[in-house]
């Protein structure tokens, strides 16, 4: 039970970095992508390929997975930043669902539907991340969002932040405001993606093995319901949604009724939390902006 | 000296002539009013001299350089700010971030070579950098007696004071030229004439404005130059009392005697 309990929370924690990322692309800029799981997957080959055949580390194929990720994402993010809304959700989810095909075909790269097993644990000065042991790979784990959130959090106060935050609010007045649109809805999505690749390297070295289903469009809405649920525009509050919604996700093994409840309950139950959320309480379960000028530390007088 | 000049700069929609070849000039340190009937192209024409929109034809130039078809982001770098005829704030953000993004271009990026290392100080020691640039938007926050709203939703203001927002965000970016399309739009009396006397002050800082306005009140007092536009076409230019005389605009405005 209690391996089972922290199982959940290293997916949480696996997850938290993607809707990290999602949160800056669609919290901040306002952009509803739909590909997290394309970075993720990409993330996650280019650690598997790197330490399966040419005997990197963990820690060698973590800038390659990120800095891949980001490639795409500029890829992704040019051509569809005319997009707006819904069109640009189709596109991107596009794109995701190119990235599974692609692994799904180029055997002789990614080992094709039977991707790629015996990834080697990740290690860190010679003591050993074994995935068995769960406590170790959760402290790696928590490790790495926290960085992360440290990061993204002050970027979002960043200048930058409050450009993204102008552009999602209002894209004309940004650029008469002498903002370059277009360059920063395409950082923000390298950076969003990169977090997503980061993320798919920890899953490559916790399951030890990775197969093109693992990709699938569902990551993605999950990732986007995270965002939604928490709370969008507020990192910490996505990192409390990625947790709820894995909970939610592992809700009949927790409870011992997985024979009842059919797994499809899931995506039904993530359809009606994105549905009840938009409709009810837009602003997520948190509901306040992280940060606000002139009002740094105190977070409650915010709410409405 | 003009400050802004268009030549025969024409925005064609289809067949509509929205702006059709006109002169505009704005005279630097001055107050210009642009005026016309509904829909006579006056926003389409500030559109194509702001860089939201590319002229058909023609050319704009400020400060004797051309600048036509320049995206809107570098025109707003060389001096040049405007507000909107239906405001365009940043709605979720708070009334002083609205005026901090005013500066956004004027901190953290500069040209070429330190570009780099900005970024990297922008990002690490943003703190030094946001004292001052709330400091700036204080001020400007001060300038229209509406810093006690600073920490408040831009969205939650009212409407006169949305514009005045409006007007103080793009004074915070330093602008040579301030574009104003209906400010006093949805201003009752008193409101309008406070606006008149900060639209003063405003040039007095030596800040040239041109502005678009229905209030023939507020345009014939405060402009020293007036442009009428009609059906896209410029029919007259000059000072108030040139216009308010001028039988094509009393036409323009009253319809033909039969
Ligand atoms: N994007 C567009 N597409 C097609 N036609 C347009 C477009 N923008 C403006 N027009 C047309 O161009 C003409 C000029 O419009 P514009 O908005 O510039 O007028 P205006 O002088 O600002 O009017 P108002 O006083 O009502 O604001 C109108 O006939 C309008 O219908
Ligand atoms: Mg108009």
């Amino acid at each position: 039970m209690v391996n089972f309990f922290l199982l959940i929370l290293i997916y949480s924690g696996i997850y938290a970095l993607m809707a990290i990322g999602q949160n800056l692309i669609t919290g901040y800029t306002g952009m509803l992508s739909l590909c997290q799981a394309g970075f993720f997957a990409i993330g996650s080959y280019v650690t598997a390929i790197l330490a399966t055949s040419l005997g990197w580390s963990l820690w060698a194929t973590l800038p390659v997975a990120a800095l891949l990720s980001a490639m795409f994402g500029v890829l992704i993010g040019l051509p569809t930043l005319r997009l707006k809304g819904d069109y640009l959700a189709i596109a991107t989810l596009g794109f995701g669902e190119i990235v599974r095909n692609v692994l799904n075909n180029w055997d002789s790269l990614t080992g094709g539907p039977m991707g790629i097993q015996r990834i080697p644990m990740a290690t860190i000065f010679s003591f050993t991340i074994n995935p068995y042991k769960k406590w170790a790979f959760l402290a790696l784990v928590i490790l790495i969002v926290v960085i992360s959130y440290y990061l993204f959090e002050r970027l979002g106060r960043s200048r930058m932040g409050r450009a993204l935050q102008a552009i999602r609010d209002d894209e004309i007045a940004a650029a008469s405001m002498g903002i370059n649109v277009t360059k920063y809805k395409v950082w923000a999505f390298a950076i969003g993606a990169s977090v997503a690749g980061i993320a798919g390297s920890l899953q490559s070295v916790f399951s030890l093995s990775v197969t093109p289903n693992s990709y699938t469009f569902m990551v993605s809405i999950m990732v986007l319901c995270m965002v939604v649920l928490g709370g969008m525009g507020n990192f910490a509050a996505v990192i409390l949604g990625a947790f709820i919604i894995q909970l939610i996700s592992y809700f009949p093994q927790l409870t011992g009724l997985s024979s009842v409840i059919p797994p499809q309950f899931k995506q039904i139950l993530f359809g009606l939390i994105l549905v009840v959320m938009m409709i009810w309480r837009p602003q997520g379960i948190i509901g306040v902006r992280s940060y606000r000028v002139g009002q740094k530390k105190s977070k409650a007088k915010g709410a409405k | 000296m003009k400050l802004l000049q268009t030549e025969k700069l024409t925005r064609a929609y289809g067949g509509v002539m929205a702006v059709n070849e006109v002169d505009f000039s704005a005279q630097e340190g001055l107050i210009t009013g642009l005026i016309g009937p509904n829909g006579a192209g006056k926003t389409t024409l500030f559109n194509n001299m702001t860089g939201l929109d590319i002229p058909t034809e023609g050319k704009v130039f400020f400060d004797e350089k051309e600048i036509t078809g320049f995206p809107s982001h570098k025109i707003a770098r060389l001096g040049i700010a405007r507000t909107f005829q239906n405001i365009r704030l940043f709605k979720e953000m708070s009334v002083i971030e609205n005026v901090m993004i005013g500066r956004h271009f004027m901190t953290g990026e500069s040209p070429h070579k330190k570009r780099l290392t900005n970024m990297f100080k922008s990002y690490f020691f943003m703190e030094s950098e946001e004292a001052l640039m709330l400091e700036n938007a204080h001020k400007w926050l001060n300038f229209f007696d509406m810093d006690e709203f600073a920490n408040e939703d831009a969205k939650n203001l009212p409407y006169g004071r949305q514009r005045e927002l409006e007007i103080a965000r793009a004074l915070a970016s330093n602008p040579k030229i301030l574009f104003l399309d209906e400010p006093a739009a949805g201003m009752n009396p008193q409101e309008t004439e406070h606006l008149m006397d900060t639209i003063r002050k405003i040039r007095d800082t030596g800040v040239t404005v041109v502005l678009i306005e229905h209030d023939m009140k507020l345009v014939m007092s405060i402009c020293d130059n007036i442009t009428v536009l009609n059906y896209g076409q410029k029919i007259a230019q000059g000072t108030p009392k040139e216009i308010k005389n001028n039988p094509l605009v009393i036409e323009a405005y009253l319809g033909k005697e039969e």
